[in-house]
């Protein structure tokens, strides 16, 4: 077990470098001509206008918060699925019971419009 | 048949001899790093291939012939392009914030690598067996987003803006019903360890038990890689190529490698999940049963995405969360009451 983890740490060497390495390779092979109007930003041949970093309208954070009770979910979710047959009926009630109560939540959003599009 | 089916363990087995103690730290090193470069070569054989295909199944399914001049029928069409991307310049536009713009698309490419190494490709031949596969390869695929974004925020372009936040919202929208369609799964086998999984189906394969899970997956799974008809980060004529946009040369070819990489990644656990992995009539080895199957999957993903618009954003969140996520809540409860009533009969039987 700790053996295989160990082999997942080599792995995560080779994921870092190799996308390191294989970005050299343009470095001796591409031209690399900067010029200031290669550098805009593209918008189609337009001058961009305003600034681009600016707040982004409420409806994604909604959807990030309601992601965000269910991810939890997932978290209790996973280890009570491992086990809940050796359990027996106790964690099975149990965890329906959990699911029931996010539920009512889930459905509390929709019913605010949590969930649609605007 | 049985010489072909354990002849990449034989191989491993050969390599290992090599050593004095063939269970030293030294031979397991090795064997890890031959694995891993193996992984490497798979993805990126499986990206010049796939996107081969791609063009070939574009062509076919609007009847054109596709990329026909370079090779025999056009073959080294992507080996071409290729060798093209590698000799243009690198362009980090002067606005964007440099150093998440350059890293971004590295992550991307990373982040296939990592998962396809837990996958097992035959009997005893995962690159990395590990107890905790399925939460491993969920938790890798999700950080996936989180390049979108990043490319999206860094580059400093609206268009790049729109397809990032796209990106997040769609991505952390199917991941719930993703996640939870696996959960039937690991309900019924106990067990979190992907070849244990596999093993658990020699009789039959899940897609039997939890066809709901298996459409549901499939779905999310086309959703979660932002492939048409789920395709609205890259729309392109909504918003050019979404976080890509500002990407030339190499970089942005780091990103479609990672793009391919994640569909053969999603393909890969589709079928060790649902489909049974390397199980299969003996008139094959298992390997090529694994490799089949992913290739069915794969073929299915560009079928869909050839065939069907782009559905609209409302559409898209909707499909999400008021039909998969109940659906999949729906899945589970099932599940979990078939098995209590399985192992109560089996209780009261035995």
């Amino acid at each position: 077990m700790s053996n295989n983890f160990a082999a997942v740490g080599i792995l995560l060497i080779f994921a870092i470098a190799l996308p390191v390495i294989m970005m050299l390779m343009p470095k001796i092979l591409a031209p690399n001509k900067p010029h200031k109007e290669k550098l805009t930003t593209y918008e189609c041949g337009n001058e961009t206008i305003g600034r681009t970093w600016i707040g982004f309208k409420s409806n994604y954070f909604l959807y990030a918060l309601v992601f965000t009770a269910f991810d939890v979910e997932t978290v209790f979710l996973y280890p009570w699925a491992l086990t809940f047959r050796k359990l027996g009926t106790f964690a099975f009630v149990e965890m329906f019971i959990f699911i029931v109560i996010l539920l009512v939540g889930f459905w509390y959003a929709w019913k605010e419009g949590a969930l649609e599009w605007m | 048949m049985d010489a072909l089916n354990q002849l990449p363990l034989n191989i491993a087995a050969t390599i290992r001899s090599l050593f004095g103690d063939s269970h030293s730290i030294w031979a397991d090193l090795t064997m890890n790093v031959i694995n891993i470069i193996l992984v490497i070569v798979l993805i990126v054989l499986a990206a010049l291939i796939l996107i081969l295909l791609e063009r070939k199944i574009a062509g076919w399914t609007s009847q054109r012939p596709g990329p026909n001049r370079l090779g025999p029928h056009g073959w080294f069409q992507t080996i071409a392009d290729a060798l093209k991307l590698l000799g243009k310049e690198d362009v980090t536009p002067a606005g964007a914030d440099k150093f998440i713009f350059k890293i971004a698309p590295m992550i991307l490419f990373a982040l296939p690598m990592m998962t396809l190494a837990v996958i097992p490709y035959g009997k005893g031949m995962s690159p990395i067996d590990l107890d905790l596969g399925i939460v491993y390869f969920l938790a890798i695929s999700a950080v996936s987003t989180l390049s979108l974004l990043m490319a999206g925020w860094s580059s400093n372009n609206k268009y790049s803006m729109l397809g990032g936040m796209r990106a997040v919202a769609q991505m952390i929208s199917y991941e719930i019903p993703l996640i939870f369609s696996l959960l039937g799964v690991v309900m019924i086998t106990q067990t979190f360890s992907l070849s244990k999984i596999v093993e658990a189906q020699s009789t039959v394969p899940f897609v039997v038990l939890q066809p709901l899970a298996f459409v549901i997956y499939l779905i999310a799974g086309i959703a979660e890689v932002n492939r048409a008809p789920f395709d609205l980060v890259e729309a392109d004529q909504e918003v050019v190529a979404g976080p890509f946009t500002e990407y030339t040369g190499l970089r942005w070819g780091l990103f479609f490698l990672g793009e391919y990489g994640n569909m053969t990644a999603v393909a890969a656990l589709t079928t060790t999940v649902f489909l049974g992995g390397w199980q299969g009539p003996a008139i094959l080895p298992g390997y090529a049963w694994f490799f089949l199957k992913v290739g069915i999957i794969i073929f299915f993903q560009m079928w869909v995405r050839w065939t069907f618009p782009r559905i609209r954003i409302d559409h898209l969140m909707g499909l999400a969360w008021k039909v998969l996520l109940p659906l999949s809540i729906l899945n589970i409860l099932l599940t979990g009451l078939g098995i209590y009533i399985y192992d109560l009969v089996l209780r009261i039987g035995g």
